[in-house]
């Protein structure tokens, strides 16, 4: 379907579709297999501009929206989520300081961040304090001109590849939700380091590791925004980082459907390429119409956050759930259409299987984006 | 350093077929793309410009269409294109290309370098890089793997060969033609994409870069293709096995059936 994208928007997709089909298809399954982390990939979408996209103009960037990242997203999820993976969680990391940095912080991070010369992460997760993102026991307490943080963040993406960490922690605890403030850390700061590398059930070309804060001292000027004003920034970075999971699910599935029908019309059986049967082509429809949709609502949705709404919660978090179940439901069904050759580790699809269960879990799970959803129409039918 | 990357718009060599009547390569509904060979002499003039500073001048003969080639080269780097292009031009072989690929180098002024892909996987000929050379009398090397280094007027390469390379010193200006071993061209950026929609590619006609009308197209070119022809599939080959005295012995054998 014609999404009417603008001459831009094409040169986006155009550019991630040629960097995934010359360098993340041909080493979508060595990475996985050694679980390694795509650096030279990530250097060629550097290269290519990609990492500017979301980054203003002023600071170097192409001042790009929601949808200019997801349509990105897209397109390398088509080649490893793994990898894509590892882009998403650098435009996560470096949100708070777009939505809520200081001038300087901006002058200071987005410039590299747009030339690939550093990348980010976010750090949220702790081994308490997952869905409930109240449970946050990392500590900052400010000494003279520094922040002390204490604590350790868990399952970080990117975590020992980015060199910029915006990281939330309890400043005032007394004060619950309302006492959480976000920093930069820095790798090298004194008193920061990384547990070890996981070892994922999928996307293994995506770095994931804790980071630790031992006494680990900060300058003053690295608060983002300003004290206890934490989770709203953390809220706003996952309202504007969801359509982008959802869009992993996007590529995914739309990865997984290209197998299937490549596949589906090449083998044979009574007779007949097994695209000819019935069942067959029932199946291989849903599959399209899901995708098609997932595209549509995403789309919609990127669309209505670009356009700066008051609430923009409810539309992230429609798209998230809805393109992740389906990418979920989609590759499990392409490993159906392969049979056992689907199984096999020489076919693609059954690592796209295996990549597409963390998008139904990561950036809030799939059971919290419908409590987020169900919040707002309570709200809204009041 | 001012240096010219010649380029030249190919069918794509997934989709070839022959005119029947001319027994020239059939270009109508054919999709084209930049010739791969170019791509690498492109991407070694920018690696060169990124180093060295300068200016890198796409140049093109061709028909109007040729001109996304052109933008092509400025999306991964290339400064500007000009696009050589006149209906006197057609039918030309590799000297009248290189006659006027040579006049339009010197209509752009004073060069460094001019740096072409080692052959077009149209034609396949290999003659244009040497006879443009020759037509800017400046020194030439073909089939260039590596250059090592560039000082002053001076630039060391390697020349490779069937059984290694050679290391070749020559002086500034010259040509050079590359093979695809030189390096990895670099994906088109966002920027660079951006720029190329937006760019004016000169076009010069043959009476912009001073060209005889007897010394071009058709009428320039000394070459007719008189024939094509798949060559004939070559006789049986026998691979002999076992120890040399094994193979010595099958080998006489063999021989005897001729004696």
């Amino acid at each position: 379907m014609d999404y009417l994208l603008t001459e831009e928007q094409q040169m986006i997709k155009e550019t991630a579709r040629e960097i995934t089909e010359k360098k993340v298809i041909p080493m979508r399954a060595e990475l996985d297999e050694r679980n390694a982390f795509p650096t030279e990939i990530l250097q060629d979408m550097a290269k290519a501009d990609l990492f500017g996209i979301f980054v203003p103009e002023e600071y170097g960037g192409f001042g790009g929206g929601c949808l200019d990242i997801v349509l990105a997203l897209e397109e390398m999820a088509r080649g490893c989520v793994g990898v894509a993976t590892s882009y998403a969680a650098n435009a996560l990391g470096i949100f708070p300081v777009l939505i809520s940095g200081s001038k300087e912080q901006k002058e200071k991070y987005l410039p590299d961040i747009a030339q690939g010369k550093r990348w980010a992460a976010f750090g949220l997760t702790e081994s308490n304090a997952g869905s409930d993102a109240s449970g946050i026991q990392t500590t900052a307490v400010l000494d003279g001109d520094e922040w002390v943080l204490n604590g350790t963040k868990q399952w970080i993406t990117n975590g020992g590849e980015a060199q910029v960490y915006t990281i939330i922690a309890m400043t005032d605890p007394s004060k619950g939700p309302r006492g959480a403030t976000m920093f930069v850390v820095e790798d090298g700061d004194p008193g920061f380091s990384y547990g070890k590398k996981e070892d994922k059930m999928g996307i293994r070309a995506s770095a994931t590791r804790e980071l630790i804060m031992q006494d680990c001292r900060i300058p003053k000027d690295r608060m983002i925004g300003r004290r206890g004003t934490g989770f709203i920034t953390v809220m706003k970075t996952l309202d504007i980082s969801r359509p982008g999971i959802a869009s992993l699910g996007l590529g995914l599935g739309q990865a997984a459907l290209d197998e299937a029908v490549t596949y589906a019309k090449q083998r044979v059986q009574f007779g007949k390429p097994i695209i000819a049967f019935q069942a067959m082509q029932h199946m291989l429809a849903d599959m399209a119409i899901q995708v098609e949709a997932a595209r549509a609502l995403i789309y919609a949705a990127a669309k209505h956050i670009d356009n700066n709404p008051k609430n923009m919660s409810k539309a992230s978090s429609m798209c998230k759930v809805f393109a992740t179940d389906m990418a979920m439901k989609v590759t499990t069904d392409a490993v159906q259409v392969l049979g056992g050759y689907g199984y096999m580790k020489e076919y693609p699809v059954e690592k796209m299987m295996r990549d597409a269960k963390i998008l139904q879990i990561y950036e809030g799970t799939n059971q919290i984006q419908r409590n987020v959803i169900g919040q707002e129409l309570n709200k809204e039918y009041s | 350093m001012k240096i010219v990357v010649c380029i030249k718009q190919v069918p794509d060599a997934k989709d070839v077929r022959l005119d029947p009547e001319t027994n020239t390569l059939a270009r109508e509904g054919v999709e084209s793309i930049m010739n791969p060979f170019d791509r690498h002499a492109l991407e070694e003039a920018v690696r060169i410009k990124e180093e060295h500073g300068g200016e890198v001048v796409a140049l093109s003969m061709g028909p109007p269409q040729a001109e996304t080639v052109l933008r092509e080269a400025i999306s991964c780097g290339a400064d500007r294109g000009v696009l050589v292009s006149d209906r006197g031009f057609a039918g030309a072989d590799t000297w009248a290309t290189s006659y006027t690929l040579g006049n339009a180098v010197q209509t752009l002024g004073e060069f460094d370098m001019v740096l072409c892909g080692k052959q077009a996987i149209d034609g396949d000929t290999a003659q244009v890089g040497p006879g443009l050379a020759t037509q800017l009398r400046v020194p030439f090397v073909t089939c260039v793997q590596k250059i090592r280094t560039i000082e002053g007027k001076s630039l060391d390469l390697e020349r490779m060969m069937d059984d290694g390379y050679d290391v070749v010193r020559l002086p500034i200006p010259c040509l050079l033609t590359v093979v695809k071993d030189i390096n990895e061209p670099r994906t088109p950026s966002l920027k660079g994409k951006m720029k190329a929609k937006k760019a004016e590619i000169t076009v010069l006609s043959a009476a912009d870069i001073g060209a005889k009308p007897d010394c071009i197209g058709l009428a320039g070119s000394p070459t007719r293709v008189v024939n094509v022809f798949s060559p004939p599939p070559r006789g049986d080959r026998t691979v002999f096995t076992g120890s040399a005295e094994e193979q010595v012995d099958q080998l006489v054998e063999q021989l005897g059936k001729y004696i």
